[in-house]
């Protein structure tokens, strides 16, 4: 597998390019760049954010510059092991019934299925969390089953509430705000992924598994 | 403690501190003051550290009832303040005496801040009291009725002026380093943003500001999520772009074709609407060149503010003086 291209992303930070699609192996790579740099981090370095076929590694400019972060990571990158099978996995329970599946039914209505075979299809699904995005705690889950993958709505509708579990396209995502989507709402968990007052506010890391386990509405 | 009351606040005030960091992996950007100098430079001119909060407002302004104890207030950016119906303009310090009225509007630019000699207490949420707007979470927007409480005020600085940046003026040519998604641009769109002269929007908010034509198409739009960066150029489906600022989003797929280099950021952000920018690219090194020594003249900057802090007359003085223009009066 070849190297990631690093390319300047302004005075403070460097983007690894690892390339190619969204697949397994090359989020494997990122998120395998994003520990070593954790583990053996440069001087200057600030933080770094992976994404599906990216990693931003963001450093003091007025402390270290782009030569210096590419000459610690580039040999990192060309030994990495890149594995997720220990990646951490969590259980999500989902309740599907009645308000908290909102948009089940228009959603199995559109996908042409029963919402009882849309629940056991997205219950099936194996889910990584492939990265933060959009708002504080919006963790993207790659893995929805291709007979559920739905285009997102026209436009976004608002007054879901946080823990709702929604789908579009390939792609899961839990809410912790309560933002306008146009994702499909087809379940709502009491799990939160952002808790501010925890000692660890964001449950899941960047290449952790999810796996949803179905519940009642008394679980919520 | 006291309180300020909040009697009218437009709809993007909020505590900021100088903002966090090491949460963006978990779609958490660095908040903090979109024009970053303003906000150092009303801290330093009240003695307060770098650490603290100040108030960030934008259009619609902020009007603030004063409580029971006089205190002392740093107005900086673009905002401008009038205490009880007295014009004082912006970038200055100014006594606020108890139970008055302060009206600050902004103008000539985007954001003004005020900061108080003293601490605006606030909550603080990772390490930050920073707002991230959106989510509500920091230090907190702040709203009409509002009642904002006030600790450990120091009302004995002296009114005084404080010396704008070095480059006070409104920014024309911004510095960029093209990239990281320039792969999604070809040499006509390349050519754009060279030689085109963009302008600021109305359309700015925390997370960034659109900028007017021309349009830059990117050549397609099957962009995989990648991480943003505050000052990134970002270009839409529609070829418009927008300036990330503040509250950014920590990734997305809309691809960026250049960002801006640190100093010349807020420098954008605060541009009036209508204003002209064009752009200009320099190479990673130049960028850390031009960062470190912007660094450098803003540090010997607010050292001069924070040295050109003055105590008011003390009360005996003034009493004395009080005393002879009565002394002279009866005469």
């Amino acid at each position: 597998m070849s190297a990631p291209v690093f390319r300047a992303a302004g005075a403070g930070a460097l983007l690894a390019d690892f390339g190619g699609a969204i697949d397994d192996a090359v989020f494997a790579r990122v998120v395998a760049l994003d520990r070593a740099l954790t583990a053996a981090a440069p001087e200057g370095l600030i933080e770094t954010v992976p994404a599906y076929t990216s990693l931003l590694i963001v450093f003091d400019p007025l402390v270290t510059d782009h030569v210096a972060i590419e000459a610690h990571a580039a040999p990192l990158a060309a030994t990495l092991h890149a594995h997720l099978a220990d990646a951490a996995v969590h259980k999500v329970p989902v309740c599907y019934d009645g308000a908290a599946a909102p948009d089940l039914a228009e959603a199995a209505e559109r996908l042409g299925v029963s919402p009882e075979a849309l629940i056991t299809s997205h219950l099936s699904g194996e889910y990584r969390v492939f990265m933060y995005g959009f708002a504080p705690g919006y963790a993207y889950l790659g893995g929805v089953p291709e007979a559920i993958a739905l285009p997102r709505k026209p436009a976004a509708v608002r007054g879901y509430p946080v823990g709702s579990v929604m789908i579009a396209g390939p792609q899961c995502l839990i809410t912790t705000l309560p933002m306008p989507t146009g994702w499909w709402v087809i379940g709502r968990t009491p799990l939160r992924v952002l808790d501010t007052d925890a000692k660890r506010p964001f449950l899941f890391e960047p290449g952790d598994r999810v796996r949803f386990v179905r519940v009642g509405g008394e679980a919520l | 403690m006291t309180t300020l009351r909040i009697a009218a606040a437009g709809p993007m005030t909020s505590i900021q501190d100088r903002g966090r960091s090491g949460y963006r992996r978990f779609g958490v950007p660095p908040s903090g003051p979109v024009d970053r100098r303003a906000f150092a430079a009303a801290l330093a001119a009240v003695g307060a550290s770098a650490d603290d909060t100040a108030i960030e407002l934008s259009h619609g302004g902020l009007a603030l009832d004063a409580g029971e104890r006089p205190f002392v207030i740093a107005v900086t950016g673009a905002a401008a303040a009038r205490i009880d119906g007295f014009e004082l303009g912006g970038w200055c310090v100014a006594g606020v005496p108890a139970g008055a009225r302060v009206q600050i509007n902004v103008r000539h630019g985007n954001w003004g801040y005020v900061a108080v000699a003293g601490r605006i207490a606030a909550l603080s949420w990772l390490g930050s009291r920073s707002t991230h707007f959106l989510a509500e979470l920091g230090g907190g927007r702040i709203r009409t009725g509002d009642v904002v409480p006030l600790a450990d005020l120091d009302d004995h600085l002296a009114a005084a002026v404080i010396e704008p940046p070095p480059d006070h003026v409104p920014i024309t040519t911004a510095r960029i380093v093209v990239g990281p998604q320039q792969r999604f641009f070809d040499d006509e769109a390349m050519h754009i943003l060279s030689s085109g002269t963009f302008n600021a929007s109305a359309r700015f908010d925390r997370m960034g500001m659109v900028l007017g034509s021309p349009a830059l198409r990117p050549v397609r739009v099957d962009m995989p999520s990648e991480p943003a960066v505050r000052g990134a150029l970002q270009v839409d489906g529609e070829g418009r772009i927008s300036l990330l600022t503040a509250d950014h989003q920590t990734t997305g797929g809309y691809p960026r074709i250049a960002v801006v280099v640190e100093p010349d950021i807020d420098r954008v952000a605060q541009l009036a609407v209508g204003s002209p920018i064009r752009f200009v690219a320099v190479d990673a090194a130049e960028a850390i060149a031009i960062t470190r020594a912007a660094a450098a003249a803003d540090e010997r900057w607010l050292t001069r503010i924070a040295a050109a802090r003055r105590a008011k007359p003390s009360l005996l003085t003034a009493n004395l003086i009080g005393g002879v223009v009565d002394a002279l009066a009866e005469l």
